[in-house]
Formats: C-alpha cells, structure tokens, sequence
C-alpha cells in the first residue's frame, strides 16, 4: 500500500469500524427486542426473556458507537484534516470555532448522524421509563436506527451505492482523481503524488450563509423535534402490535408534547436564521423545505389534541391512531423532500442529489407500510401485508411506472387505517355539540387538513416528476398560502379561545355564556382597537382578503384575551394546572404576531432620491423599492436620513464585509448604526448579503444590501484636484464645465452645535454637462469652528460622478475641489423594510413552547403518581 | 348521519375545491418561445444571460432596473426588463429561473431566481478543480485578494 505524505488514517478507520458497528448493533437490538415481545407473548405470566437483556446491550453498543462516530468526525473536522473530504468539503481553516459545528451538519452525512444521536438518546430514556412498553417501542426505533445507519455506511451492495460515508478520504472522491494537479508529471494516467496534502492549504469552508450562530443550535433543536416524532408514533404501532389498543396514550401523551415544543422551536429557530440572515425579507417564505417541516408538526399537533379527546371521553382514538403515525411518515416524506434533489427549481434551500434516492424512497415506503404491518390483527393479514408491501416495492423499483410509487405510498396509509378501524373500537354514541371534544376535533381536522393543502402544493414537483407534467408554482406563491390559511388563522384563534371554556361531554349553556362573557367583551373591544389604531390596512390583494385578515387578528386576539382568563377563571390561577392555556396563549401570540408583522410590513427604501433617472422604456409606474446611497452622503429613507459610512471587514473572514449606514429619526432625533454585511463567495466571488435589524418593542427596521459595485472593479484611485477660481469663473471637467456662481458667508445655517463664534461659508456651483446637455446646481458648504479645524461637505452630482467640496476660502478666492470618479464611486443599493410586532411572534414562540413544556411536565407527574398507586395496590 | 360526519365531509369538500382552484392558478415552466406564444399569461422562464449582449444596470442612478438578453437552451433570446436589483450572483449563475411575463416584445420579469452551484450545496466534486488548483500553486485565492485590496 502506498504511503502519502501527512495523513492520519487511525481516525478514518476507526470511523469506519464504528459505522458497521452501529449497524449491526442497531440490527441485532432490532431483532432482539423483536424476539423478546414474540417470547413474552408466547408465554403468558412472563414479562422478561432473555432476549431483553441481548437487545439493551446491542442498543448500549449502539449509543457507543454512534457518540463515537460523532466525535471521530468532530475531531476531523476540528483538526483540519483535509486529507478526509468531509473536513476540507465542508471547513476551512479560517473557521471559528463555534462554526465548526455548523460545518458537522452542513452535509448530508453529518446531519443523518445528529438525528440519530438524538434517536439515541431518547432511546435511552425509553428503557428506563417504559416498563412494559420497553421492547415494542424500542423494536421500532432500532428498526429507525438501522435505517439510519445504512444512510452513512456507503459500500457498494449488488452494484448499488448504500449512504454516503462521511469518513471518505479526499484522494478516493472523483473530484480528486480527475484532477492531474495532484499526479506525478501532471499526468492523469499517472500515480498520485505522495505528497499531495501539501497542496492542500485550505478547505472548501462552510457556505457563509451558514455562518449564523442559528446555524449552530437550529439543525441539532430541528433534529430533536424530527427524531422525538419516532417516540409517540413507535408507542402508537406498539398498541396495534401487542394488543393493548388504548393503554400506551398515558405514556405517549407527555412524549408527543415534548416533541411538540421542540419542533416547533426548532421550525422557528429557522425562520429566525432566514429573518436574520437570508435576504428575502422576512421569517417564512412558504419554501417547500419549510412547508415539510411545518406539515408533520400540524399534524402532531392535531394528534395530540385527539389524544387529549380521547383520554378525557373516549372518542377520537382512531384519528389519534392516524395523526400520530401520519406526523413521524410525513417526517420521513420531508426527509425524502428536501434530501432527494427533486425540489430542483421550487427551492432555494434543499439539499443537492446524493445518489441517494433509492434509499431515501425505501427508508419512507419501509415505515408506511411498518404501520399496516404491525397493525394487522391476524397472522394470515400480517404475512400479506408483507408480501403486497413487498411486491408492491419490487414493482416500483423494476417496472418502471411513474404513478405507482404514490400508488404504493397510499395503499400502505390506506391498508393502515382498515386495519385501525377493524382493531380500534369506537364510541357509536355521537358527541354533544356543546361538549369540548367535539370542538376540539373540528379544530384537529382543521389543522390536519391545513396541512394536507399545504403539503400537496409543496409537492408540485414530486407530481410533476410523477405525471410527466409541468407545472409550476402560481404567480404569487405566498398570497397562494396565505389565502388559505389566514382563514384557518380565523377558525383556530376562535377555537383556540373558545372551546377551554366548554366541558367534555357537555356544557351547560348558562355556564358558559356566565364564564365566557367577560372574556368575549374584553376581546371585542380590544380588537377593535387594534383594527382601529393599528392600520391593519393590507390592500395589495383586495378588501376580501384585507377583510380576512381582519377577522383573523380578531380572532387571534380572542384567543389570546380567553386563554389568558381561563387561567383564572377556569384555574382559578392554578399556573401548574394551566400549560394548555399558556401554550395557547403563546400560540394566539404567535398567530397575531405573523398577522401584524406580515401585513403590516412596510418598504422603507422607497427610491425617493429623485436621482432615477427615467429610461424611456418600460420604468416601472410604483418608485423602486431599493434606494442607492453614496458613501458620505445622506439620504432621506421613510422617517430616517440615512447614510451609507463606509465599511469594515471581519477580523478573522477577509471575506466578509460590513456596512455601516448610520440612521436618524429626523422627527425624534434618535439616531443609530445598521450593519447589514456582505460576503464574497471565494468560489464563485459573487456576493451574498445578510440584514442587520434594529429591534423595538413595536417593530424591527430591517436592511439589507440588495447591491454593491463589483468588488473586481472597484479600484477607486481618484482624488479631489483642487481649484482656486474666484466668482464668476470656470472650471472644467472631462464631461463639461463648472461655474462658481456664489460664495457667500453663511450665518443661519441650520446645523447643530454651530455657535455663533463659528463661520460658515457656501459656495453656489453650476455644473454644465456636455454628455447629457444637463444643468445642475450645488451649494456647497465649509464650516470654519474657531476653535477646531474646519470641515467640508461634500456634494455629488452623480449623473456625472462628480464629487464637489469647498476646500477653503481666502480673500474672496475659493478653492474648489474636483473629484471625478466615474464608476468608482462607493455607493451600495439597500433594501430597507419596517416588520412590527415582530417580537409578538417571538415571544409567542416562547410562551407556547413554555406552556406546552408544563403541559408535559404535569403529565409526567401523573403518571408517576398513577404508577406508584397500583404499585401500591399491588403491593397491599 | 352525525354531525361530526357532515362536517367532516364539508371540510374535506373545501380542502378539494382549495386544492382544484389552486391547480388552475399554477403556472408552466417555459422556453423563450413558447413564453411568446403566450403574451400575457404568467411563466416560469428558463433561460440564461446572453453575455454577447449587452446588459444595462446602473445602481447609482437607478438601482431597480436591470436590462439583458436571456437566451435559453435552444437558442432563442428574448429582452428581459427586471425592476430590481441585479441579483448578488447573477453573473455567475449558469441557470435562471425567471418569473414574469412577455408583453410587447420584452419579458417582464417579476423574480430572478438564479441557480447558483454553490448557493446551498454543490454537486459533489463539481467545483474541486477550482479550488485545489488555487491550492497547489500555493497562492491564495484570487477573490481573497480582491477582498485585501478593497480594505485598504
């Protein structure tokens, strides 16, 4: 074997060691635990087999070995290996170290790991809670663990490439072996050179994009939320499989709300990375790998509350049975989404193709028709199931009919619910129309069919590959989302608010109205306030839809208004009692705070400059909503002058630019620096732009550089030739001439900090040019303080990239500078907008992930005290 | 029948008729000539910048407008007026994706999504060539220069 210079290889080696291992460990917890519900059922009395205590030490192995790959990664990645393609695709040397994490879930490899990392994790903790749900559920998720293994192992099996493997070396990528710099001779027949690493002096680097600290802490919250779905949905499929078709909803309950705070911070820990530093102006842009994260966790959200339905009146099992399930298969589905390169176009953000597609199709059909399989109430069912799945599969992969992929996903949803109406019993008696269940099942299937509209427009693509068709997105893709579910906004703040206050089973009417009164006029008014004084005024898209969003803020603050009563009517002030009204609260927050923030979004960077000069074909009737500023020179912007100061580079990134543009409330005097930043790619040396915001309690202003010249060209050598004319005389510059008209002393010259002791003088210019046969006046001003050196400001005509000063005055000469600078000035092009109430929609966040936090912790509480009385009752 | 059945059903009736309405309100993806074909109607044209024309953009004087020559794959051109900002990587992107539509004889362009290689992930090793090269000759990366110059 041949030897190169400076390479490590223990580290790859042993990463590779652990990916088998964790294969096969994952495997033999699969089939262990497996064989221990089989052994426990088969015998009676029995609640342990020794295929237990083999299935713990397979998984423990698991854990191990899984931890072990994450950090043998880390340290590649962290040391700067480059001799693995990981490290040098991903890394670079100029990295912080807070980025290096970022860089570990930048690919594909790396974020297959974390999630199952966090299936490990939690998998602990289910053995040591679970007591006589351990093995079912844990059969499950080592079943999930083993998909998940082969998605890093990345051997060939029969021809076909199974995962990516993170621990690749760089001299084995095709990338590398095509490339004759790194052969002997320059050569490609030749041998690779052995000392190749040593050309290697930096990284690829992380996209810088990413170099957010929300990049940090949003992969690993997301994956938590995405990997804790697996809990509720493998407890579900246990009931089905070991016949115990309602008791596992006690121990699932307090799982599926944890799972449900931390997807949903993890889904606007997101959002708030894109408001941060993606510049499409806003937290949510309804892009396709947004929409898959949101649709599984409407759907757990629905499961949840027909799981509450059910514990509290019996009805509503079967849905609970569907959402549960549904929520971890349409993870998967995202998974498959945003990993498959079949987004293509609709997309910004998703992953590229790895090659994986095959596998990724087989990881989702393998859990779709897991659930059927394991939900079939005989023998002789189970065996077909299996057989049709497998067929069905077979059937997919060889002929090659486009339709009969979504065909086979159907069936398996499809055979699932069939066997969950032939096993699950439900109440023939029909719900009281002033009972909460039956209120908080509409408000389910509202969510859950929000979520179905959403995700069959997200799939476009997916169809279009399916039939061969080509459709695209509407003209207005988020007005498309958005008319749609400002009207589920109205239904679930109502909702929301309304059905605390009614009973399970039934309410009595005069109860109600007595409770709920108060609330309702307390909403009314203040929502009427908020309509009145807070210009709700969206009248892009009509009255209808601005009528809508009116009803919807309504609505919301309704939810908000009741809730935050029923604490104290309903609680009577009972905080431990009342998550769900917290959580709800939060989420009446977070519903007002999107509704505010998005209809209320105003432009600020209205081109107003009167600097744009008309082109004669085809400028646009409405001002443009990007406003240029030259450096030094203040605009006007909204309420705020604006001036663009100059700029600075990161300590550590040369690559990475930050412009300072100063603001000033012209009516408060309040003044601030924004500094949104650029990057230059090294790769492609195109520019990426970041915003910068400064937050109020009322609203953000947000900016952004939506242009900048071009860096290669900007090489601005040009200085101010200075003049002595005296009035009257000339000046010439290429493009024309310029005559000094005035000079005059100026005394009432409305500048701050100017004492009377201070002299000030303008000078009047007339600038003629030649080019575009147009005349321009500047008045030109020096400040002479008595007591400091005196200061010029500067003026521009930039038609004609001039840059004019009055340098000094003696004797009643002037001296005039000139500067021309033509394509060379600096200047840089901002988009700036004003989002209120953005920090309702954050604080929202918070509140619902809290209240549904304490939720989950009084239903942890229960149980434990339900568990010690029939232990006690046995034990007497 | 119950009543959770009924509403069941209305609900679902109103989730198909959102869907229906949603699928005639989707748009094509087009070429250069069958965009013409349709003055009017709103498309997804795809297509890249024509470098041999010329392409007017002047941030300073009027930053939200931007002139070019798209030319898609089988070498038709159209004039592409878009009231925006360049795109950051316009120049490189060797794709876009352009929304808008065509009326009297230019396309309107409302969107410029361009299809940068390295906007989230590249294709794996399509772009290893640049950098290693930059490596092996031991110099930095051109851009990284431009950057040290631009901050003096």
């Amino acid at each position: 074997m041949e030897k190169y210079i400076g390479e490590y290889l223990l580290p790859g080696q042993l990463g590779h060691f652990f990916i088998i291992l964790s294969l096969v460990a994952s495997l033999v917890a699969t089939i262990a635990y497996f064989m221990d519900v089989r052994t426990v059922r088969l015998n009676p009395g029995t609640t342990f087999s020794p295929w237990r205590t083999l299935a713990r030490g397979a998984f423990i192995t698991e854990v191990i070995s899984v931890i072990s790959i994450f950090a043998i990664l880390f340290y590649i990645i962290h040391n700067h290996r480059f001799e693995y393609y990981y490290a040098w695709k991903h890394s670079n040397l100029s990295l912080e170290f807070k980025y290096l994490l970022a860089c570990f879930w930048e690919g594909q490899e790396g974020s297959f790991l974390l999630w199952s990392f966090w299936h490990c994790l939690l998998g602990l903790v289910v053995i040591k809670t679970a007591k006589s749900w351990e093995s079912s559920v844990m059969t499950i998720i080592s079943g999930a663990q083993f998909a998940l293994a082969t998605m890093v192992l990345g051997i060939f099996f029969f021809g076909s490439k199974i995962g990516t493997n993170p621990f690749i070396l760089l001299r084995d990528t095709e990338g590398f072996l095509n490339n004759p710099d790194f052969r002997v001779n320059g050569d490609l027949s030749g041998p690779i050179m052995n000392n190749y690493l040593s050309h290697i002096v930096d990284g690829n680097g992380l996209n810088p994009l990413l170099q957010n600290r929300w990049m940090v802490i949003h992969p690993p919250v997301l994956f938590l939320g995405f990997a804790s779905t697996l809990i509720p949905f493998a407890f579900a499929l246990a009931g089905l499989w070991t016949r115990r078709i309602s008791e596992w909803i006690n121990q699932a309950l307090p799982w599926a709300l944890f799972s449900l705070a931390v997807f949903g911070v993890g889904i606007m820990m997101g959002a708030w990375w894109a408001y941060e530093s993606l510049n499409f102006g806003g937290y949510w842009a309804w892009d396709p790998v947004e929409n898959a994260s949101l649709v599984p966790w409407l759907i757990l959200a629905a499961g949840i509350h027909t799981l509450l339905i059910y514990k509290h009146s019996g009805y509503s099992l079967r849905s609970t049975y569907l959402f549960l399930v549904l929520t971890f298969i349409f993870v998967l589905y995202s998974t498959f989404l945003t990993r498959s390169g079949i987004l293509g176009e609709s997309s910004v953000h998703a992953f590229t193709d790895l090659g994986m597609n095959v596998q990724l199709f087989l990881f989702l059909y393998g859990f779709v028709w897991l659930a059927p399989i394991l939900a079939a109430n005989t023998f002789n069912k189970r065996i077909i199931t299996l057989f049709s799945a497998a067929v069905l599969g077979l059937a997919c992969y060889f002929l090659n009919i486009s339709w009969l992929p979504l065909i086979a996903m159907l069936g398996g949803v499809i055979t699932f619910m069939v066997f969950v109406f032939q096993q699950v019993p439900s109440v023939k008696k029909e719900e009281e129309g002033s009972s909460r269940e039956f209120w908080m099942f509409i408000g389910s299937l509202v969510f859950f069919l929000s979520a179905m509209v959403i995700i069959f427009k997200t799939s476009l693509p997916v169809f279009n590959k399916l039939f061969g068709i080509n459709t695209a997105a509407p003209e207005d893709v988020e007005y498309s989302y958005n008319q749609i579910q400002v009207l589920v906004a109205v239904i679930i703040g109502l909702l929301t608010g309304a059905t605390q206050y009614l009973r399970y089973r039934n309410t009595p009417t005069k109860m109600f109205w007595k409770k709920m009164a108060l609330p309702l006029i307390l909403s009314i008014i203040a929502s009427a306030l908020v309509l009145a004084f807070g210009k709700v005024n969206y009248t892009q898209k009509g009255l209808g839809f601005e009528m809508e969003i009116w009803l919807a803020v309504a609505a919301s603050v309704y939810a908000i208004i009741a809730n935050a009563g029923y604490i104290w009517i309903g609680m009577r002030g009972k905080l431990n009692l009342s998550g769900g009204s917290v959580a709800h609260l939060g989420f009446g927050l977070v519903l007002l705070g999107i509704l505010l923030s998005s209809a209320k979004k105003e432009v600020l960077s209205y081109n107003t400059s009167g600097i744009a000069v008309s082109f004669g074909e085809k400028s646009d009737q409405k001002p443009g909503e990007n406003l240029t500023l030259v450096k030094g020179m203040t605009m006007k912007m909204g309420k705020y002058d604006v001036t663009y100061r100059g700029d600075s580079l990161h300590p550590k990134k040369p690559t990475q630019r930050y412009f300072r543009i100063d603001f000033r409330q012209r009516e408060t005097g309040e003044q601030f620096t924004l500094w949104p930043d650029a990057f230059i790619n090294d790769k492609e040396n195109a520019l990426m732009s970041s915003p910068d915001a400064r937050h109020y309690l009322s609203h953000d202003v947000f900016v952004y550089v939506s242009s900048m010249p071009d860096p290669g060209k900007n090489t601005d050598t040009s200085k101010f030739v200075s003049h002595v004319r005296s009035v009257g005389d000339t000046i010439f510059y290429s493009k024309g001439y310029i005559i000094l008209e005035d000079l005059a002393g100026a005394d009432n010259i409305p500048l701050d900090k100017l004492s009377p002791k201070d002299s000030a003088y303008t000078a009047t210019l007339h600038v003629h040019s030649f080019a575009r046969q147009g005349d321009y006046k500047r008045n030109l001003l020096l400040v002479k303080p008595f007591d400091k050196p005196s200061y010029a400001e500067p003026d521009t005509v930039m038609a004609e990239g001039l840059i004019l000063r009055l340098d000094d005055l003696n004797g009643g000469k002037a001296n005039i500078g000139v500067r021309e600078s033509d394509n060379v000035l600096e200047y840089v092009t901002l988009k700036a907008y004003k989002f209120p109430f953005i920090g309702v929609l954050w604080g929202g966040i918070v509140i619902t992930a809290f209240g549904t936090f304490m939720s989950m912790a009084r239903r942890i509480r229960l149980n434990r005290a339900a568990r010690n009385k029939t232990e006690a009752a046995a034990g007497s | 029948m119950k009543k959770i059945h009924i509403i069941l059903l209305v609900a679902i009736a109103a989730a198909v008729a959102v869907l229906v309405s949603f699928l005639q309100a989707t748009s094509t993806y087009d070429t250069v000539a069958t965009a013409r074909s349709k003055p009017g109607k709103f498309v997804h044209l795809m297509a890249s910048w024509d470098k041999g024309s010329p392409l007017q953009y002047d941030a300073i004087n009027n930053p939200n407008f931007l002139s070019f020559t798209a030319i898609d794959t089988l070498g038709e051109k159209v004039k592409v007026i878009y009231n925006n900002p360049k795109p950051e990587n316009f120049e490189q992107a060797p794709r876009l994706v352009m929304k808008g539509k065509y009326v009297n004889g230019v396309f309107e362009c409302s969107n410029i999504q361009t299809k940068c290689p390295s906007k989230y992930k590249e294709e794996a090793g399509s772009n290893n060539t640049q950098t290693t090269q930059a490596g092996s000759n031991g110099a930095q990366p051109a851009s990284t220069r431009t950057i040290s110059e631009l901050s003096k």
